[in-house]
Order: structure tokens, then C-alpha cells, then sequence
């Protein structure tokens, strides 16, 4: 089980400090499909790189199996079980895709790593790491490298970011085997509504607070509410209307 | 044969990936002497009559040979200046592998000067690997000032790949090549430099003859309090096309100048460079952490990449 009490973070920018996640309070237990959703800028990065350690937490605690790991490292925190599949993963200049698999995943399984992920083993493995792989292709192999691992937790970031809507099924299957195996929580941060309708919950993220969480039975109608522009409703007028009302 | 002890093997082994003498063409030097030389019937090494050094021939038409010409100092106060000239036959093909080991555990400097003339011939094609390494625990330092003047006719082509990881204390690296017609160059550069080391690397390619093409790649890292000084510049005299490109990573307190500068004396020249320097993009170092290693272990893994 992973446990957040009254976690808050504020980054400052060297002038003033924002707020980013206000008093998250958040049980999550073993086995169970998560789908972390919100509007752009609501916080949910920030929440995963916070359990992640990437970011720390200016208040509150994390548990996680019951141990207190708010005072771990990264390293730590990935030796425990977490894992974080990066929403912009970074490039590697120089370093070969081949390597980059090899720090998670063993020797044996390399080839079928990219292949699961639908990268041909021949013509990737060589490949850099660099910014001549394209959003999607990066998006996958950032994937690899998560499947890779043996993981207690693992916090997906819009893994359908940048993914040609015909392969996101299979990345979204390979998710899923992965939960399936067993002990494991799995977290997906996502505007898609197939994913949200996989969920075993929904949890609503907006302005650094869980606005809305329950079953998807519950909690995806609500959404599919609010997230419209209620503006026929509200203001009127035709959809070439530049002002609010 | 030659017996080779640990050092010389090490030292071997890290500058010209050799594990054994080499059955071709080779030229071994330690201590300021040839102490193993040996032609093939393509190529020839002979010595130099007026001073020190050798002369490396390889026939026209020679392909797939490789020519090893390494060098070794093992005590501590050699100063060591050689000229090497390399002469590649019309149509040939070869790699030559060049390239120092010092290993000092004396308190004096060890110094080798290398100044190499290579001239590769009409159509010929050369793939030339040259690395310097340097270890031993005493406090003389290792120098080495190489000096390589490339001459490439019409139709040939280079590729240098000219790597300094480890070890040496200072290094003064110049490099000409001049292209005629048709000639292409690759030049890669990998350095890193470490403790409170200093290189410098001046380099400056001419682009003689219409259609020559150069291209330049340096990737370096300084670490703690080493400085690192590129001046690779390209002129073209032809319509020709060239590209420089340095990046470079400093950690600790490490400082980097680099300054490419290109030069166009053609109205159908095309030159383009870029160089960048910073330190290690931090989400490097956060992804390959939330893979298990540690901060350390992850920028060891970032620099191999980076410098390979
Ligand atoms: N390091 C930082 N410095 C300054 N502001 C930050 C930082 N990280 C996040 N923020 C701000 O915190 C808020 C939440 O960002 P976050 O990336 O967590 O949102 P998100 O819910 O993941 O959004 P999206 O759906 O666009 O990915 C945003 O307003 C963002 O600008
Ligand atoms: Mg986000």
C-alpha cells in the first residue's frame, strides 16, 4: 500500500513561492488500476515525481508498505519498487538505446523489450538515445525502460502522449499485463478516455487538490461533465465568439 | 619476439587496443627508440636516416591492412620528439592506429612529441585512430604534444578519430588537413580531462578544391579543476562544404573554451558550426536514478555515452 498524509509542495522561482499540491491526502492499495486525470497544470506530474522522490514533499509524509519513505533518495525509493515512466523522458546524447535498456533490463531480454513495445530490436538497439528519435518512439522506449523493472509501484505519465492512436492499444495491453502479473500498483496519469475507462478508480487532480475519487462508474461521468465548456448553456452566442461572458 | 611486461601491456592494450604484437605492419616505440619494427609486403616502415622517427609507405591499391605505429614511455624524465611521415598510396584503404601511453611513477615529466606528416594520395581512403592514455603513481607529469600535418589529393578520403580519456597531464594537440577536389574528412574528438589537467586543441582544416568536405565532431568533458581550450577553425578557398561541432560537459569546477570559427573565401562555400557547453542536463541524471543508481553511477553512465 502507498499512503501520502497531507502532502504539500511549493516550488519557489527564486522570487516567490507557488503552491503546487495542496494537503493530498491518498491511500492506494496493492493491485488495483489507477487513473490520475485532471486539467493541464493541475498537479499530476508533480504528485508522481513527489511519490518518485524527484521532487521533495514540503509537508505531510509518504508510506509505502508501511515503511516511512519520505526521507529516501530516488535511488532508494527505486530500489524499494517505485518505478516513474517520465512524461517528456530526457534524451542521451551518445548513449545507445541498447544501454539505456541494459541499466534495467538483462541481457536476455533486451530484444524483447523493444519489440513489446513495437520497436524492431535490429534497427533500435544501435540507435541514440538523442533527439533524432521522434516524441513517440522516445515515449516507447521510456516504457522499456519501466517494464523493465521489477516494480512495486509504477507511475505511468501520459503514456499516450505522442503514440499514433493505431499502436496505443498494444502499449496500453502491455500495461496492463504488467498490473496483471501481480503486486503491483499501477497509477496512470491520462486525458484518454479509453484508459480512465479501464480504471479500476478514478482520481480527479486539479489546483494541487483530489477534487473527485471513486470507481470510474462514478467518477468518469462527472468528468465528462465538467470538462465541457459550458458556454452554449451559459453565455450564448456562436462558436466564433472571442469573449467570455 | 619482443617480450612485453605488465606496463607495456596495459599500456598497449589502452592506446591501440592491442592485446599481442601485431602480425602486420608495426613500429613499436618505447623510451625514445624503435624497439620492434616490422613491413609487410604492402607496407613499409622504415626509419628515418636525418632524424628521429619513421617513415610508413603503403603501396597504391593496399586494402584492408592496418599499420600499428604505437608509442610507450615507462620511465619517468623522457622527453621524446618524433616525426612520423605516412604516405598512402593512390587507391589504397588502410587504418593506421598512432596513439601514446605513458605510465610515469617517477617525480619527473615524461614527454612525447609527436609531429606526423601524412599525405593520403588520389582516391586513397585512410581511417586513422590515434588515443593517448597516461598512468603511474608518481608526481612527474605526462605530456603530450602531438602535431599532425594532413595532406588529402583529390578523391581521398579520412576518417581521424583522436581520443585523450585519461591520464595525461597537459596536451598541446595541432591538426592541419588540406583538402584538394573531392576530398572528404571526418575528424572526431573525445577528451576528457581530469585533477588540474590542461589540453588545448588548435585545428585548422583548409577546403583547397571543389567538392571537399570536412567535418568536425568534438565531444569533451572536464571534470574538477581541468581547463580545456578548441580552436578548430575551417576555411573554404572552394566550393566546398564544411561543418564544426563541439559540445562539451563541465562538472566540478572544470572550465572550457571553445571556439569554432568558419571562413568562407568562396561565394559557393557552405560552413556551419555549433558548440555548446553546460553541465550535465539534470532529468539525466533524475531518469537514470529512478532506474536504481546512484547519482554517481549515473553520470558515469551519461559521461560513457557521451564520450564514445
Ligand atoms: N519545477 C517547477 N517549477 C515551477 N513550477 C512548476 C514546477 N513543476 C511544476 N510546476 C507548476 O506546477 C503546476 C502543476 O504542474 P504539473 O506538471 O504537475 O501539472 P500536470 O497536472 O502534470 O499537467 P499536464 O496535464 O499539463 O501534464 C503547473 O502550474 C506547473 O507550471
Ligand atoms: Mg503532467
Amino acid at each position: 500500500m502507498l499512503k501520502l498524509e497531507s502532502v504539500d509542495l511549493n516550488v519557489s522561482n527564486g522570487h516567490e513561492d507557488f503552491s503546487i499540491l495542496k494537503g493530498i491526502d491518498l491511500e492506494l492499495e496493492d493491485n488495483k488500476f489507477y487513473a490520475l486525470t485532471g486539467p493541464n497544470g493541475g498537479g499530476k506530474t508533480s504528485l508522481a515525481k513527489v511519490i518518485m522522490g524527484i521532487y521533495k514533499n514540503n509537508k505531510g509524509k509518504i508510506f509505502f508498505d508501511g515503511l516511512d519513505i519520505t526521507n529516501l533518495s530516488i535511488t532508494e525509493r527505486a530500489k524499494a519498487g517505485i518505478s516513474y515512466a517520465f512524461q517528456n523522458p530526457p534524451r542521451f546524447k551518445g548513449m545507445k538505446i541498447e544501454e539505456l535498456l541494459k541499466i534495467s533490463a538483462d541481457n536476455n531480454s533486451l530484444r524483447a523489450r523493444l519489440r513489446a513495445v513495437g520497436l524492431c530490436p535490429q534497427d533500435y538497439l544501435d540507435r541514440e538515445c538523442d533527439t533524432s528519435l521522434s516524441g513517440g518512439e522516445m515515449k516507447r522506449i521510456e516504457l522499456a525502460t519501466v517494464l523493465s523493472r521489477p516494480s512495486k509501484v509504477v507511475m505511468y505519465d501520459e503514456p499516450e502522449a505522442g503514440v499514433d492512436l493505431w499502436s496505443f492499444e498494444s502499449l496500453l495491453q502491455l500495461i496492463r499485463n504488467y498490473h496483471k502479473k501481480g503486486n503491483v500498483i499501477s497509477i496512470v496519469i491520462t486525458h484518454h478516455e479509453r484508459v480512465l475507462s479501464l480504471a479500476d478508480e478514478i482520481i480527479l487532480l486539479a489546483d494541487g487538490k483530489i477534487t473527485e475519487r471513486g470507481p470510474r462508474e462514478k467518477v468518469l461521468p462527472l468528468i465528462q461533465k465538467e470538462s465541457r465548456c459550458c458556454w452554449q448553456a451559459n453565455c450564448g452566442g456562436n462558436d466564433d465568439e472571442i469573449e467570455c461572458y | 619476439m619482443m617480450k612485453l611486461n605488465a606496463i607495456e601491456n596495459e599500456l598497449l592494450k589502452n592506446v591501440a587496443d592491442l592485446h599481442k604484437i601485431p602480425s602486420g605492419a608495426v613500429n613499436i616505440r618505447k623510451n625514445g627508440e624503435g624497439v620492434l619494427r616490422h613491413s609487410t609486403a604492402n607496407i613499409e616502415v622504415r626509419p628515418k636516416s636525418d632524424k628521429p622517427g619513421i617513415d610508413v609507405i603503403v603501396a597504391p591499391g593496399t586494402k584492408n591492412e592496418a599499420v600499428h605505429i604505437p608509442v610507450m614511455i615507462t620511465m619517468s624524465g623522457v622527453i621524446d620528439v618524433v616525426y612520423n611521415t605516412i604516405i598512402i598510396g593512390e587507391g589504397a584503404d588502410v587504418t593506421v592506429v598512432a596513439g601514446c601511453g605513458i605510465h610515469n611513477s617517477g617525480s619527473e615529466k615524461s614527454q612525447h612529441d609527436g609531429i606526423h606528416e601524412i599525405i593520403v594520395k588520389k582516391g586513397a581512403r585512410m581511417r586513422y585512430i590515434e588515443k593517448h592514455y597516461g598512468e603511474g603513481e608518481g608526481s612527474g607529469t605526462r605530456v603530450l604534444n602531438p602535431q599532425t600535418l594532413l595532406i588529402m589529393e583529390e578523391n581521398s578520403m579520412a576518417e581521424m578519430e583522436l581520443v585523450q580519456i585519461k591520464g595525461v597531464d597537459n596536451t598541446v594537440r595541432d591538426t592541419k588537413a588540406k583538402l584538394a577536389e573531392g576530398a572528404s574528412l571526418i575528424v572526431t574528438e573525445r577528451l576528457l580531462t581530469h585533477g588540474n589537467q590542461e589540453a588545448v586543441s588548435d585545428m585548422t582544416i583548409e577546403l583547397n578544391g571543389k567538392g571537399a568536405n570536412a567535418q568536425v565532431i568534438s565531444r569533451s568533458v572536464a571534470k574538477d579543476t581541468s581547463k580545456q581550450v578548441f580552436t578548430p577553425v575551417v576555411i573554404a578557398r572552394a566550393n566546398s562544404k564544411g561543418h564544426v561541432e563541439c559540445d562539451s560537459i563541465i562538472m566540478e569546477q572544470g572550465k572550457i573554451s571553445s571556439t569554432p570559427a568558419i571562413t568562407a573565401e568562396h561565394p559557393d562555400a557552405q560552413l556551419t558550426h555549433e558548440a555548446a557547453i553546460g553541465r550535465i542536463a539534470e532529468e539525466q541524471l533524475l531518469k537514470l536514478m529512478t532506474l536504481g543508481l546512484t547519482e554517481e553511477e549515473a553520470e558515469d553512465v551519461i559521461l560513457r555515452g557521451f564520450l564514445q
